[in-house]
């Protein structure tokens, strides 16, 4: 078990075969735990990927996306009063 | 143990049945803002719990698919005409949250007018204005919002105001009115702008729901593709170029001291003075003694049931009174108690042109007065005959003029009946009233309305004397036409 990852205040999901690659929510990520991947998905866009640790649940690359169900973001259940 | 803080709005489908491939992305380019302002709208639905009673009218431009992702009552509407439509369903719907969601083309463009009227009227919708400053769907021309300079193809070297015009500022211009309760523009194109825009969406619904009337939120919004840059430059160009232009605030914000005259309560408190009775309409409309205002029932005449509340097409040359005649059938039947509509069209011509009009007679409520199949086709000339021929419905009347149409129709599921209407009228003084003719033997051979209803109609359509007692001349003929066959 990932120590580390449990501490984490919250956790991104990017449903990376919505992801159109504009990287919005790459440049939006006060933490910048978010990045383009090397790989392209099915659509041909290089998506964006959560590195796996680091993020704070803000909620702001999921504003920052344009596609309305590419990404969720989780917080603990300890922090997760909706802002 | 992590629990979902922010994901897709419940107000948004889960899958958006478009079109084959995947259903699951919007059609919007890779960073426009279109699907960051349909998340934050449909956040707020969610959030106020109205999902049920939102009906979001899609505009023409790139969002005209919006149906496809707000899961709320959804209709579209023709270019511009967004604000109208809205209106029309807010007032029949009161309790219905109503959103109507435009670009810049649609809204500045050709629904300036619209907006304008529907701000000024105060009626109590939301409107967002996605202003991208740029047609965007058709392929990047240059919209009223369009900045000085910017490159489109339509000002491939740069919007020049000496050429085409200055760029709209729709916010300042709509604030300057009195109608308005809420405008403010926001943008997309940081966090902090995001956060802003998304509050400034809820607080326009807010306005709504409270009953205080009209709210618009401009968004600035990037269009990479229209503009030719990537999502970054596109975001650093709004910050840049089009915040000079066009400044973020709220123009106009009257929300905390308009009172909420559009709730139920206060509708029901102060109604609206009531419609006038039905005798002072006929009072109105010169109808004064009338005995009965209730429908004869159709069946129970002596009206043949193949020629019961008929579906006319009166088609003919500008100038040979077919839109008259379609009017007094229209007004005889209402003198009858029928339910009636008259639906006119015609060019630009008085004369020349040609004209037609739709006029339904019913013993029922009429839903629309278009009449797309006619169970009766009056026909005064030949290229009338040759249009509308297609449309009749099986087993319906065509009753054409024989001394300007040389052939025959060529249906043989239909009843035709060639009448010399021209021909009879001039003999009997005047050409021109070969549509009474024409009007008379359809009364003739259908018995629709009485003549005495159609004569008396007449009486008061007609004031020159001796051009009444021609038309109730020709009638009669055309009466006489039909009986003596």
């Amino acid at each position: 078990m990932n120590v580390e990852r449990i501490e984490d205040r919250g956790r991104v999901e990017i449903l990376e075969d919505q992801c159109k690659g504009c990287g919005l929510c790459v440049a939006a990520c006060p933490v910048q735990v978010l990045v383009m991947a090397e790989y392209l998905n099915s659509y041909g866009y290089h998506p964006a990927r959560y590195v796996g640790r680091g993020c704070t649940g803000c909620g702001v690359c999921y504003y920052a996306c344009p596609e309305p169900a590419a990404i969720t973001v989780y917080l603990r259940e300890a922090a997760a009063v909706r802002a | 143990m992590y629990v979902r803080a922010y994901g897709k709005p419940k107000s948004i489908y889960g899958v958006f049945e478009r079109k084959p491939g995947d259903p699951r992305t919007t059609h919007y380019c890779p960073g426009c803002g279109h699907g960051n302002v349909h998340k934050y709208i449909a956040e707020a639905i969610d959030d106020f719990g109205i999902q049920d009673r939102t009906i979001l009218i899609s505009p023409v431009g790139c969002a005209v698919f919006a149906y496809y992702y707000f899961d709320v009552g959804n209709v579209q509407a023709a270019h511009g005409r967004a604000p109208a439509v809205a209106t029309a369903i807010k007032r029949a719907r009161p309790d219905s949250i109503v959103i109507s969601y435009q670009g810049d083309g649609d809204l500045a463009a050709i629904g300036g007018n619209e907006i304008l009227h529907a701000a000024n009227r105060g009626e109590n919708i939301t409107v967002f204005f996605i202003n991208n400053a740029i047609y965007g769907m058709t392929g990047g021309q240059m919209a009223p919002t369009t900045l000085p300079g910017q490159i489109t193809t339509t000002t491939p070297m740069g919007r020049a105001p000496e050429r085409e015009g200055f760029p709209l500022r729709v916010s300042e211009l709509l604030a300057s009115l009195e109608g308005p309760t809420y405008i403010e523009r926001v943008a997309l194109f940081d966090n902090k702008s995001r956060m802003r825009a998304r509050k400034a969406i809820r607080k326009a619904i807010q306005v709504q729901l409270e009953g205080r009337g009209f709210s618009l939120v401009e968004i600035l919004s990037p269009c990479p593709t229209g503009w030719g840059m990537t999502p970054a430059q596109a975001c650093e160009w709004i910050q840049k170029e089009m915040l000079r232009y066009f400044p973020l605030g709220v123009f106009k914000d009257v929300s905390a001291t308009r009172p909420p005259v559009h709730t139920a309560a206060s509708r029901e408190a102060m109604p609206l003075p009531s419609v006038a009775s039905p005798e002072d309409i006929f009072a109105l409309l010169g109808l004064e003694g009338v005995e009965s205002v209730s429908p004869p029932l159709m069946r129970e005449t002596e009206i043949p049931a193949r020629y019961r509340n008929p579906r006319i097409k009166v088609a003919g040359f500008g100038g040979q009174g077919v839109l008259f005649l379609g009017r007094l059938l229209a007004e005889a039947g209402m003198r009858q108690g029928y339910h009636v509509s008259w639906l006119p069209s015609y060019g630009p011509e008085m004369r020349g042109g040609t004209a037609h009009c739709h006029v339904t007679i019913s013993t029922e409520p009429i839903a629309s007065p278009l009449v797309s199949r006619p169970s009766v086709l009056i026909a005064m000339n030949q290229p009338s005959l040759e249009r509308f021929e297609p449309e009749v419905i099986p087993g319906g009347l065509i009753l054409y003029d024989s001394s300007l149409i040389s052939t025959r129709p060529r249906r043989t599921d239909v009843e035709t009946l060639p009448v010399p209407a021209t021909q009879i009228a001039d003999q009997l003084g005047g050409a021109k009233a070969a549509n009474m003719v024409a009007l008379g033997a359809y009364l003739g051979l259908t018995k629709v309305l009485p003549a005495e209803s159609v004569i008396v109609t007449l009486e008061r359509m007609v004031e020159n004397r001796s051009l009444l007692e021609l038309n109730v001349k020709s009638l009669q003929a055309g009466l006489d036409y039909v009986s003596a066959r």
